[in-house]
C-alpha cells in the first residue's frame, strides 16, 4: 500500500504532448478512476506511473520513493506495481496457475508457498480449479479474473487498471464492478481506475480525474463532480449537463448568486468569492428544468422530441438566442410537441468558475 | 439477363480452366513423373529402383552428410537470425533499417557466390590474406573445404531467412504480454526467456524448417566446398552421377531426389508437430513493444553487431573483388598487379562466358516476365475466389519452391528426355527446359507478393467496376492489373535477382550452348580459375544490387513485407 504523487507530469511523443503538466495525489488505501474522452491520453499516464514510459517533465513517486523524475526513472520490474490491461495480456503459452504464480516464480519463492499463493490469489476471484487450464479455454470474464489473480498475488503496493471492463458484456461488468469494489475494500489497496464509463467510475471511485486532451480537467469527488464542475469540458461530458451563457449580477454570498440567463435573472449556486462579470457560463441538469405554462421564464421553439422509452429526448431553441440548442431529457409524461412553442423555467444551476481561477 | 449472367461464368470459367493448365504443367505434372520414376521405372510397378538406390551405400553417406550440414546449417541460422532479430527489434540499436539491409543481403546473392567469396577470404590464394603477408603458404589446404565450413556458410546464407521469419512475429507481440512480465517483476533476460522466446516459438520453428528445406537442397555451398574435399551431399552426388553418366543414371538420381524431397518433408512436419504440442496463439493486437533501453552496454551491442555484418557480408565481397582484380592464381595484389582482364575475358573473350550472360539475362527476363503475367489471375483465383480447391491451388505453386531444386531439376529431365508426345519437340539439351524449370519453380515468387497485394485492395473497387457493367477480363485489364501491378512487378524483379545467378538447377539441365552464369562460373571455379568467376560474380552481385534499389523505388506502392531488405 502506497501513496503515489505526480507532480507537473509531461510525455511528449515527438512533438505532441499526450499528457500535459498533470498533477495527482492519490492518498494511501484510496480508489481513483480517470476518466476522459478516447485519446485523452488515459492510457499514458498509467504507463507512465509503471514506468513503461518516461516522463519528459516532472515527477512521479510511490510511496516516499521518486520512481520517475529528472534523476532518471526506476525499470517497471521494480516498482512492485500490479497492472491490469484491457485485453488482459494472459501468456496463451503457461496455463492459468502458471500465469498467476509468475511474479512469484520470477521472485525465486519457495515452491510450495508460491503454490499456497496461487491457490489463494485464484480463491480470492472465485476462480478455484481452474487452475490447469489454458487461458485460451477461459471465458471473457474468467480472463479478466485472471489477469487480476495475476497482479494481486505478488501483493503490490499499487494497482492499475486499464479499462479492465471495456471488452466485457453488460451483465459481466456490473459483476465484476462489485468484485472490483469488494477487493478494495477487503485489501485496501491504492487502485488506479482508468475508465472511459462515467457510471463505472462514479461506482468505484473516492474521487475521479478528468482528463481532457492530456491535462487534468478536474480531481474532485464523484458527488463535487456532478453538483460543481469546474468547468465546461467537465460540465458537458459528466451527465451531458446543459450550458447556457449567463452573466453574474451579484457577487457570491453563502454559496450563492443572481445572474441573468436567456433574459431571466436567476439565482444559482457558485463558489466562494464570485464577482459581477459578464460572459460566464452556468450548468444545469435536465431535473432542474420545468415546463412552466404561465410562470416566469424563458419562450423557444421545441425542435424535436424523440421520444425513448420512459421519458424523451428534446431539442429546445430560445428565442431570445436562436443559435442555442438546448438538450434535455424529460420524464413522461412528455407534454412538449415537436414544433410548438413552449416556455421553460430553470429551476437552479452551478455557476462554472472563470477560467484559471483556482480549485 | 440468363444470357450475360451465363457470359460471366463463362469468362471465370476460361480463367479458372487457364490457371488450372498451367499449374498442372508447371506443378502437378513434374511430380507425378518424378514419382512414376520411382515406383514404376519402364512402365510397371516395380521396386527395382528403390532397391538399387538403397544397396549403394553412396546413398547412405551423402544421406548422413545431407542430415549433418542440413542441421547443422540450420542450427547456426536460427541462432544467429533470432539473436540478431531480438536485438534489431526488441532495442533501442541504432540505424536499424541499414542494419537490416545489410543482414539480409547474404540473401539476395546466390550461395555459389557467397561460398566463393569466402573461399577467396581465406585460400592460400587469398588477395585479401596476402596485403598483410597473413596468407598461409600455397598448397595449404583452405579450412573452409570442410563440413564445417559448409555448415558455417549455410548458416550464414539462411541466418537472413530466419532473422526475417521471427523478426515479423517479434513485431506482431503485443506490448502487453511483455510489460505484465514486468510489472510481475521480470528483467529483461527473464522476459526474453520466458516469455518472448516461448512465444516466439511458432515463428522460429517455421524459420526453422525453411531454413532447413534451405540447407539440405542447396546445391552452390557444398558443390564449392564439398567436392574438392570429396564431401559429398544428397545435391552433389545427384550432379555427379549425372555429369558421369548422362540420362542413364537418371532412375538412380530420381530415387535420390525424392529421397531429398523426403528429407526435406521430413523437417516440415517435425515443425507441425513440435508447434502444435502448445498453444501460442496470441489473441489480441496492440502496439509492439517499446524498445528496450540497452544504455551503456548499446555502443558494444552496435559494434558486436556491426561487426558480425562485416564478418558476413563485406569482407567477402572485399575478398571477391579483389580475387576478381588479380591477373591468376597466388598473385599478390598490388598496385601494379591489379587488372581488369579477368573482367574483360568473362564478358567478350571467352565464348561460353558470354554466352552464359547472354543466356541467363533472358531466362531470367522471361521468367520474370511470364510469372507476373500468371500471377495476377493466379493471384486473383487465391485472394478473392470462392472455391476450396484454392487452397490446393495454393500449395501446388508452393510446392516446386518449398522442394529443393535439385527435385525439379531431375523431373524436369525426366520429362523432357524424349520429345513431347504428339508435336515432337524436344527440349532437352535445349536452353528452354531451364526455362520452364525456373517458371515452375520461381513462379510463387511472384505470387505471394500479388497475394498480399490483393489483401491490400478493397475489394469494392472491382465490385463497382462489375457493376459499371465491365466483365472478367475488362476489369482484370483495366482495374485489377493496375492496382496489384507494383506488387507483381516486384515479385518479377525478385525473380529475376534469383534466376540470373541461380545454379542449382541449371547446373543439372545445361547443354553446350545453354549454359547460364552459375554453370560457367561453377566450371571456372572446378578448373582452378577463381579470378574468373570471382568477376563473373561481382557482375552479378553488382546488378542484384542495382536491381534492389531500382526495385526500392516501387516501395511506396507495396505491401510491407514484399521487400526482405527493407524494414
Ligand atoms: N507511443 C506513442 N507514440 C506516439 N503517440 C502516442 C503513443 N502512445 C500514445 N500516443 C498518443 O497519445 C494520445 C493519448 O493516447 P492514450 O493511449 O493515452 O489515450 P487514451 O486516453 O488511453 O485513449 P483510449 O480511451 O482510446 O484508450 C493519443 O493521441 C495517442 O495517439
Ligand atoms: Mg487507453
Amino acid at each position: 500500500m502506497a501513496r503515489l504523487s505526480l507532480d507537473n507530469v509531461t510525455k511528449s511523443f515527438a512533438n505532441f504532448d499526450a499528457v500535459k503538466d498533470v498533477s495527482i495525489d492519490v492518498a494511501d488505501g484510496e480508489f481513483l478512476a480517470v476518466l476522459g474522452p478516447s485519446g485523452c491520453g488515459k492510457t499514458t499516464l498509467l504507463r507512465l506511473v509503471a514506468g513503461f514510459e518516461k516522463v519528459t517533465s516532472g515527477e512521479i513517486r510511490i510511496g516516499n520513493e521518486v520512481v520517475s523524475g529528472k534523476g532518471g526513472s526506476v525499470a517497471p520490474e521494480k516498482r512492485r506495481v500490479g497492472i491490469v490491461f484491457q485485453n488482459y495480456a494472459l501468456w496463451p503459452h503457461m496455463t492459468v496457475a502458471e500465469n498467476i504464480g509468475y511474479s512469484l516464480k520470477v521472485a525465486k519463492l519457495d515452491k510450495a508457498v508460491a503454490r499456497r499463493k496461487v491457490e489463494d490469489a485464484l480463491a480470492l476471484v472465485n476462480l478455484q480449479g481452474l487452475g490447469e487450464r489454458r487461458p485460451a479455454n477461459l471465458s471473457g470474464g474468467q480472463r479478466q479474473r485472471v489477469a487480476l489473480a495475476r497482479c494481486l498475488v505478488a501483493a503490490p503496493s499499487l494497482v492499475l487498471f486499464d479499462e479492465p471492463l471495456a471488452n466485457l458484456d453488460v451483465h459481466l461488468r456490473a459483476s465484476m464492478e462489485d468484485e472490483f469494489a469488494s477487493f478494495h475494500k477487503r485489501t485496501g489497496t491504492t487502485i488506479v481506475y482508468i475508465t472511459h464509463d462515467q457510471a463505472e467510475a462514479m461506482a468505484l471511485a473516492d474521487r475521479i480525474a478528468v482528463m481532457d486532451d492530456g491535462r487534468l480537467a478536474q480531481l474532485a469527488t464523484p458527488r463535487e463532480l456532478y453538483h460543481e464542475p469546474a468547468n465546461e469540458m467537465v460540465a458537458s461530458f459528466i451527465s451531458q449537463g446543459i450550458l447556457l451563457p449567463a452573466d453574474v449580477l451579484s457577487a457570491e454570498q453563502v454559496g450563492h448568486c443572481k445572474i441573468r440567463v436567456l433574459g431571466t435573472e436567476l439565482i444559482v449556486r457558485c463558489r466562494p468569492g464570485e464577482r459581477p462579470r459578464a460572459g460566464a457560463k452556468i450548468c444545469c441538469r435536465s431535473a432542474d428544468l420545468d415546463v412552466s405554462p404561465d410562470g416566469p421564464g424563458f419562450d423557444g421553439l421545441v425542435k424535436r422530441v424523440i421520444y425513448q422509452g420512459g421519458s424523451a429526448h428534446i431539442e429546445f431553441t430560445p428565442s431570445t438566442s436562436p443559435d442555442l440548442t438546448l438538450h434535455f431529457e424529460q420524464p413522461d409524461p412528455v407534454v412538449l410537441e415537436s414544433g410548438a412553442q413552449a416556455r421553460l423555467r430553470i429551476r437552479s444551476g452551478w455557476l462554472i468558475p472563470a477560467a484559471g481561477a483556482a480549485s | 439477363m440468363s444470357t450475360r449472367i451465363r457470359e460471366s461464368r463463362g469468362q471465370e470459367m476460361v480463367l479458372t480452366a487457364a490457371v488450372a493448365i498451367v499449374i498442372v504443367l508447371l506443378s502437378l505434372l513434374p511430380m507425378l513423373r518424378l514419382i512414376k520414376e520411382i515406383v514404376a521405372p519402364g512402365g510397371t510397378l516395380s521396386a527395382v529402383a528403390i532397391k538399387a538406390g538403397l544397396a549403394s551405400p553412396a546413398t547412405w553417406i551423402a544421406t548422413w552428410h545431407t542430415l549433418v550440414v542440413g542441421i547443422g546449417g540450420t542450427l547456426l541460422a536460427v541462432l544467429s537470425g533470432t539473436l540478431v532479430a531480438v536485438l534489431v527489434t526488441l532495442t533501442d540499436i541504432r540505424a536499424r533499417s541499414a542494419m537490416v539491409l545489410c543482414y539480409v543481403m547474404p540473401l539476395m546473392i546466390a550461395p555459389q557466390v557467397t561460398a566463393l567469396a569466402w573461399l577467396q577470404l581465406f585460400g592460400p590464394a587469398s588477395p585479401f590474406l596476402k596485403l598483410f603477408g597473413a596468407a598461409p603458404p600455397l598448397g595449404t589446404r583452405n579450412p573452409l573445404y570442410s563440413t564445417s565450413g559448409i555448415i558455417l556458410l549455410l548458416g550464414v546464407q539462411y541466418g537472413p531467412l530466419v532473422f526475417l521469419l521471427v523478426r515479423a512475429g517479434l513485431r506482431k507481440l503485443p506490448r502487453e504480454l511483455i510489460e505484465a512480465a514486468r510489472a510481475g517483476g521480470a528483467g529483461w533476460f527473464t522476459v526474453l526467456v520466458t516469455i518472448v522466446l516461448p512465444l516466439m516459438t511458432p515463428s522460429i520453428m517455421a524459420a526453422a524448417a525453411l531454413a532447413f528445406v534451405s540447407c539440405v537442397g542447396n546445391f552452390g555451398i557444398p558443390a564449392f566446398l564439398g567436392i574438392p574435399a570429396n564431401y559429398l551431399v544428397l545435391p552433389t552426388l545427384i550432379y555427379q552421377k549425372l555429369a558421369g553418366g548422362g540420362p542413364a543414371v537418371l532412375g538412380e538420381t530420381a530415387f535420390l531426389s525424392v529421397l531429398i524431397g523426403i528429407i526435406a518433408m521430413a523437417g516440415i512436419l517435425a515443425q507441425e508437430i513440435m508447434s502444435r504440442r502448445r498453444d501460442y496463439r496470441i489473441s489480441s493486437t496492440s502496439l509492439s513493444a517499446e524498445p528496450y533501453e540497452l544504455g551503456r552496454w548499446r555502443p558494444a551491442v552496435q559494434a558486436g553487431m556491426w561487426l558480425l555484418i562485416i564478418v558476413v557480408l563485406f569482407l567477402p565481397l572485399f575478398g571477391l573483388v579483389l580475387t576478381s582484380l588479380v591477373p591468376g592464381y597466388g598473385i599478390a595484389l598490388t598496385a601494379k598487379t591489379a587488372t581488369f582482364d579477368n573482367y574483360r575475358f568473362v564478358l567478350f573473350e571467352h565464348d561460353a562466358a558470354s554466352r552464359a550472360f547472354f543466356n541467363s539475362f533472358w531466362l531470367s527476363i522471361a521468367a520474370a516476365f511470364f510469372a507476373v503475367l500468371v500471377a495476377v489471375p493466379i493471384g486473383y483465383l487465391i485472394a478473392w475466389g470462392k472455391q476450396r480447391w484454392v487452397r490446393l491451388l495454393n500449395l501446388s505453386v508452393e510446392l516446386p519452391y518449398a522442394l529443393p531444386g535439385v527435385v525439379l531439376a531431375i523431373a524436369s529431365l525426366l520429362m523432357f528426355l524424349r520429345p513431347i508426345p504428339l508435336t515432337g519437340i524436344q527440349l532437352y539439351n535445349t536452353v528452354w527446359i531451364i526455362l520452364y524449370a525456373y517458371l515452375a519453380r520461381f513462379l510463387v515468387l511472384a505470387l505471394r507478393p500479388t497475394i498480399s497485394g490483393y489483401h491490400q485492395i478493397d475489394r469494392a473497387l472491382e465490385e463497382a467496376a462489375q457493376v459499371a457493367g465491365a466483365g472478367l477480363f475488362t476489369r482484370m485489364r483495366t482495374i485489377i492489373f493496375p492496382l496489384v501491378a507494383p506488387a507483381a512487378i516486384a515479385g518479377g524483379l525478385l525473380i529475376f535477382m534469383t534466376a540470373l545467378s541461380e545454379l542449382t538447377v541449371s547446373a543439372l539441365l545445361w547443354s553446350s550452348g545453354s549454359e547460364t552464369i552459375g554453370v560457367v562460373m561453377f566450371s571456372f571455379e572446378q578448373g582452378g580459375d577463381s579470378n574468373y568467376a570471382a568477376a563473373m560474380s561481382v557482375i552479378t552481385v553488382a546488378v542484384t544490387f542495382v536491381l534492389m534499389l531500382v526495385t526500392n523505388l516501387l516501395a511506396p506502392y507495396l505491401p510491407t513485407g514484399v521487400l526482405p531488405w527493407r524494414d
